[in-house]
């Protein structure tokens, strides 16, 4: 890691397994979950959950799992019970799809109460589920809002383009990919240099999206920081290294 | 089994055509035709060059011929006979054999073909006006039963002929293959069914598989052995190489071969190492002999010419893998060379097979084996020719995965109703075995994928009818599954493309003409500009591009990309057999070269002969490592297997197990700490390998590994869970629209015991790791190992050693060992050195 991006980032090893970054000066965690945890608000951000992808695809006759939703919600939950959130923001594309929030099973959406409970809920609007967000206000715990900002952070869906200090967003799936040994390893990732990050897509069923494509890379001047999820850390890759 | 009936009479219309071709009619053609006549099934057993597809045909053209002209509607309407081979390429050729006899005796027969690739007005025209016979391949057939209306349109149907039936009856592609027999047999009870093969160990096997239903039977006809063939095995100037799989010392010696022969066939196992070899000869081809590459991965059309080419006699040599190894006539054979061991007495006969189609002359072969342990299994399989000991296939049972495309297939074509189903299925070989409640699964997973979650019922892709049966939901569902039909899936493959560059701003590459085709996966590790052998030529790898990757000229000669894998096929268990009885009897070693004698003998001063039923375990030190070799000759993949389990348990023991490597003959594992002390004290090497390793840690290694997810994609695919190609998006994108990795995870954590996910894991027991074979070996080995501590590498290990150097190591800490390895000097030569040091002036010979 070149000695600028090391300094805006100053990244430390938590003993989660998790790295602790610099955004814009605000501490936060990259989490091996791919949610990210903004210590001194105690906030959980986590993007592109795409809820009911798996009955959006039955619905036109391939039959994925149904339990997309019940093993995301598990992710998350995990997350909140180790982390107790004053307030958790899902960053947009919560769900796959208009009618997601209908397809739910019952025990999933009372989860989603459950959890919610006793905390700040913001679900930031994404492109897919503005329409799913918009038809169950009644339904859903918590506030719908389209962007929000605390501290030097910026929260918004789809990353802007131009220089955006604070910026934090989805929507592109980040993916990173390395290979040795005739062998390779696809992980999604977050992309950050310190003043912005994309967050890699948290769902269960979400695929990912090369960070050497223009759409991530030319979010950043300089070669960004790659932390790629492994299983129990997150590993910080050189962007030479990815194939 | 019925014997088979008194040979029939041939008519005068066919004995005359005989006749004026020079020809008498074969017993074997003759009692062909009498089991048509007795109305009975039939499977021929006979080697290639026996006039066994002409066998197959001669009854249909008979009844055919008696027929005379064809009704233009009402029974006898429809397609006579269907004719079914496994490669695209057998249709055209056999068309071509059979429009000889039919314009020559003048029969009024229409006779077409029918492929994925033929056009569309052709297919259409096919359905409105069927043919007598129509040439197709099993993946059509699938598509047949699918059709809707399939059931009028084969009513008629008086025979089946499957061809090459011992390549295709054991697998996946068997199971759907039986399973449209079935179907066909629904809706033509009097058909008969006829299939072809080579020769086999067991014919009863086939005859089990082919026959209707348990009770039915099958008149097995065996056509006249072929005169034994003459098999030399090639020692180059003497000596035989330590170590290596590539024939690449040999190359010379082969070509000198290739000068003194008409045509000759040269074998190997990979397309890597054909690529290799085409490359090898192309360079020291002085005399100019047009010399040619075949294998699978080439475009359809380089292909072509150069088959073209062959049946034109304009070759001297082709170089080619397994595409190459069905009963194509291609023109005049003299020679075959097996280069590199041949893994199984049965491939290497089929393969000698190609060598000249006269029966009664010897077909002559050479074997060229590229190490001194294959040396030993080429002398093993030179053995088992002269004795016809062929290879033995296990039993297989129908896979479900297959079974759920064909219920959708069934369910596409007409309503069906369960009970009803399920005896046809039951009917069909590989299926005996199926359970009623095995039976609703299935159909549970074809409707709504079989979740224990039952939140699909709404979305269901079949669905209950007024009177209990079941169809498909509705016409665009049917479509989906059409398109999908046949699809039993091999590793994902990129088009291999030249690639241009698109004008204007985005200077984006696209692909122009295509190359061929190869794995996903082989691409996955390059970055522009590297370099690799393709298609007989150097190009460099300039990206991927959706489904195709992208390639230019390069114009170094030299590739920087090992090409991809090794062997693909372990030695066979009889093969492996005979190589272990081999090595302990030392009369027999008289038969093999003086270097690889003495090889032996020196292995015998420093370490010990395995006799056939121990296993070897070698222990020595080397650089600040500990190595532990075993020999257990089980197959290259059986091993990779067993090293995976030992490396778990060693590393539990604290042993720390850093990587391994492996051949078809032995296997090697080093570590930080010593495995087994001088004084024998420290690991229990019974406790090692104990059988019981295949259970609970095979379970949880199995559940992680990459292997078992690339298995469960292609389960996936197979039964229809997932969809590869979609109606509007057939050209563009990638293969599958998710990663099948995701469902994977999701299910195992869900629902462990889906259905998708046993069968997943059967099929990578059986495949990819060849569980059984390891099980047997651990309980053959049990009590009988014999361990062996060495202050040094041994003779025998040298070959499975100087792998380190060479090849991928498995093991978590492969990175590391890379790294050892250039310190410590994995290379042949510094191993033969250390192995020869102070040898006896008389086993000095052995290197």
């Amino acid at each position: 890691m070149n000695a600028a991006l090391r300094q805006a980032l100053s990244p430390a090893r938590c003993p989660s397994g998790g790295l602790r970054v610099h955004i814009e000066g605000e501490p936060c965690v990259l989490r091996c979950s791919g949610a990210l945890w903004v210590l001194n608000h105690r906030t959980l951000i986590a993007a592109d959950l795409h809820l009911e992808k798996g009955s959006a695809f039955a619905a036109r006759g391939q039959m994925l799992p149904p339990y997309d939703s019940r093993a995301t919600l598990d992710r998350l939950e995990a997350e909140i019970e180790a982390l107790q959130p004053a307030a958790v923001v899902l960053l947009g594309d919560s769900f796959h799809d208009a009618a997601s929030v209908g397809r739910m099973a019952a025990d999933d959406k009372a989860r989603l109460d459950r959890l919610a409970a006793g905390r700040e809920w913001i679900w930031l609007e994404g492109n897919h589920d503005i329409a799913a967000l918009a038809g169950a206000m009644d339904d859903l715990v918590g506030e719908v809002v389209e962007t929000m900002s605390f501290g030097s952070l910026r929260l918004i869906h789809e990353p802007q383009p131009g220089v955006q200090p604070g910026e934090i967003a989805g929507h592109l799936h980040p993916a990173a990919r390395v290979a040795a040994h005739g062998r390779g390893v696809r992980r999604p990732c977050f992309v950050t240099d310190g003043r912005r990050a994309v967050l890699p897509a948290f769902g269960a069923f979400t695929g990912g999206l090369d960070v050497r494509d223009p759409a991530i890379a030319g979010l950043f001047a300089e070669p960004p920081m790659v932390a790629a999820l492994g299983r129990d850390r997150v590993h910080a890759l050189a962007w030479e290294m990815l194939r | 089994m019925t014997p088979p009936p008194a040979p029939a009479t041939l008519s005068p219309l066919f004995a005359d055509w005989f006749a004026r071709r020079g020809w008498s009619p074969r017993r074997h053609q003759l009692e062909m035709i009498a089991a048509a006549e007795a109305g009975s099934h039939a499977l021929l057993v006979a080697p290639t060059g026996g006039g066994k597809t002409l066998a197959g045909f001669l009854p249909s053209l008979v009844e055919l011929a008696e027929r005379g002209p064809r009704p233009a509607f009402g029974p006898g309407s429809g397609v006579h006979t269907l004719y079914l081979s496994p490669l695209k390429a057998l249709t055209t050729d056999v068309e071509r054999n059979l429009m000889t006899p039919i314009r020559e005796i003048g029969l009024n027969i229409h006779v077409e073909s029918r492929t994925g690739d033929t056009k569309q007005s052709k297919k259409a025209r096919q359905r409105e006006f069927p043919p007598d016979i129509l040439l197709t391949t099993p993946e059509q057939l699938a598509l047949f039963c699918a059709w809707d209306g399939a059931r009028d349109y084969f009513a008629d149907l008086k025979c089946v002929v499957l061809d090459e039936v011992h390549a295709i009856w054991s697998g996946k592609r068997g199971d759907l293959l039986s399973l449209g027999l079935g179907r066909l047999q629904q809706f033509a009870p009097a058909m008969r069914r006829v299939a072809l093969s080579a020769t086999v160990d067991d014919p009863e096997m086939i005859a089990g598989w082919l026959k209707p239903g348990l009770d039915d039977s099958v008149t097995i006809v065996r056509g006249d052995p072929s005169a034994p063939p003459v098999v030399d095995v090639l020692v180059s100037e003497g000596k035989v190489p330590w170590a290596g799989h590539t024939g690449q010392h040999a190359i010379p010696e082969v070509y000198e071969a290739l000068k003194r022969s008409g045509m000759t066939l040269i074998f190997v196992n990979t397309r890597w190492q054909a690529e290799f070899v085409f490359q090898s000869l192309w360079a020291i081809n002085e005399d100019d002999l047009p010399i040619a590459l075949h294998h699978g991965s080439l475009a359809a059309e380089q292909r072509r010419k150069v088959e073209a080419a062959m049946a034109r006699g304009d070759l001297r040599a082709v170089v080619c893998t397994s595409t190459l190894d069905l009963g194509i006539d291609w023109g005049d054979v003299d020679l075959v060379i097996q280069l590199a061991a041949p893994k199984g007495a049965s491939r290497l006969v089929q393969r000698i097979g190609r060598a000249n189609h006269r029966l009664d002359e010897p077909s002559r072969a050479l074997m060229v084996p590229a190490s001194r342990f294959e040396m030993l299994e080429c002398q093993a399989a030179r053995e088992a020719v002269a004795e016809n000991a062929f290879d033995w296939e296990p039993v297989h049972t129908g896979t479900l995965d297959t079974l759920a495309q064909h219920v959708m297939g069934c369910a596409c074509s007409e309503p069906f109703a369960l009970d009803d189903l399920y005896t046809e299925i039951t009917g069909c070989g590989p299926y005996r075995g199926l359970t009623y409640e095995a039976f609703e699964e299935v159909v549970d997973l074809v409707a709504t994928g079989g979740y224990a979650l039952r939140t699909y019922e709404r979305f269901a892709r079949i669905v209950r009818t007024q009177d209990g049966k079941w169809k498909v939901r509705n016409a665009q569902t049917a479509q989906r599954h059409r398109m999908n039909v046949g699809t039993i899936v091999a590793a994902a493959t990129l088009n291999v493309r030249i690639a241009s560059r698109r004008g204007g701003a985005s200077k984006q590459l696209i692909g122009g003409r295509k190359v061929g085709e190869a794995e996903e996966n082989y691409f996955e590790q390059m970055s522009p500009g590297d370099t690799f052998v393709f298609a007989g030529q150097v190009w460099a790898f300039q990206g991927i591009n959706g489904m195709d990757a992208l390639v230019t000229h390069a114009q170094d000669r030299d590739p920087k990309i090992p090409s991809w894998g090794g062997s693909k096929f372990p030695m066979s268990t009889s093969l492996a057999s005979r190589v272990r009885a081999m090595i302990q009897d030392r009369d027999h070693w008289r038969v093999l070269p003086p270097d690889v004698q003495e090889w032996l003998e020196l292995q015998e001063a420093r370490s010990v002969i395995p006799d056939a039923e121990t296993l070897l375990v070698e222990t020595f030190p080397r650089g600040s490592r500990h190595f532990l070799v075993a020999y257990p000759f089980e197959g290259g993949l059986a091993h990779a297997t067993l090293c995976m389990l030992l490396t778990r348990r060693l590393d539990r023991l604290g042993v720390g197990p850093l990587g391994f490597v492996c051949t078809d003959y032995s296997l090697a594992i080093w570590s930080i700490k010593p495995l087994i002390d001088k004084n024998g004290d420290g690991l229990d090497l019974g406790a090692l390998f104990e059988p019981d390793m295949l259970g609970d840690d095979l379970e949880s290694w199995l559940a992680e590994s990459f292997m078992m997810k690339r298995t469960f994609r292609n389960c996936a695919l197979i039964s229809g869970l997932i969809e590869k190609r979609q109606p509007g998006n057939e050209k563009t994108g990638r293969q599958v629209t998710f990663s099948t990795d995701l469902i994977y995870d999701v299910l195992r954590r869900h629902q462990p015991d889906h259905l998708l996910l046993k069968t997943a894991r059967a099929d990578a027991a059986a495949g990819l790791l060849d569980v059984a074979r390891l099980g047997q070996l651990l309980e053959r080995i049990r009590g009988q190992i014999k361990h062996v501590p060495l202050e040094r590498p041994s003779p025998f290990c040298v070959p499975v050693l100087v792998q380190i150097g060479r090849e991928r190591v498995g093991g978590g800490q492969a990175a590391e060992m890379i790294l050892d390895a250039s310190a410590y000097g994995f290379d042949e030569e510094t191993l033969i050195a250390e192995v020869m040091a102070d040898a006896p002036p008389e086993l000095a010979g052995a290197e």
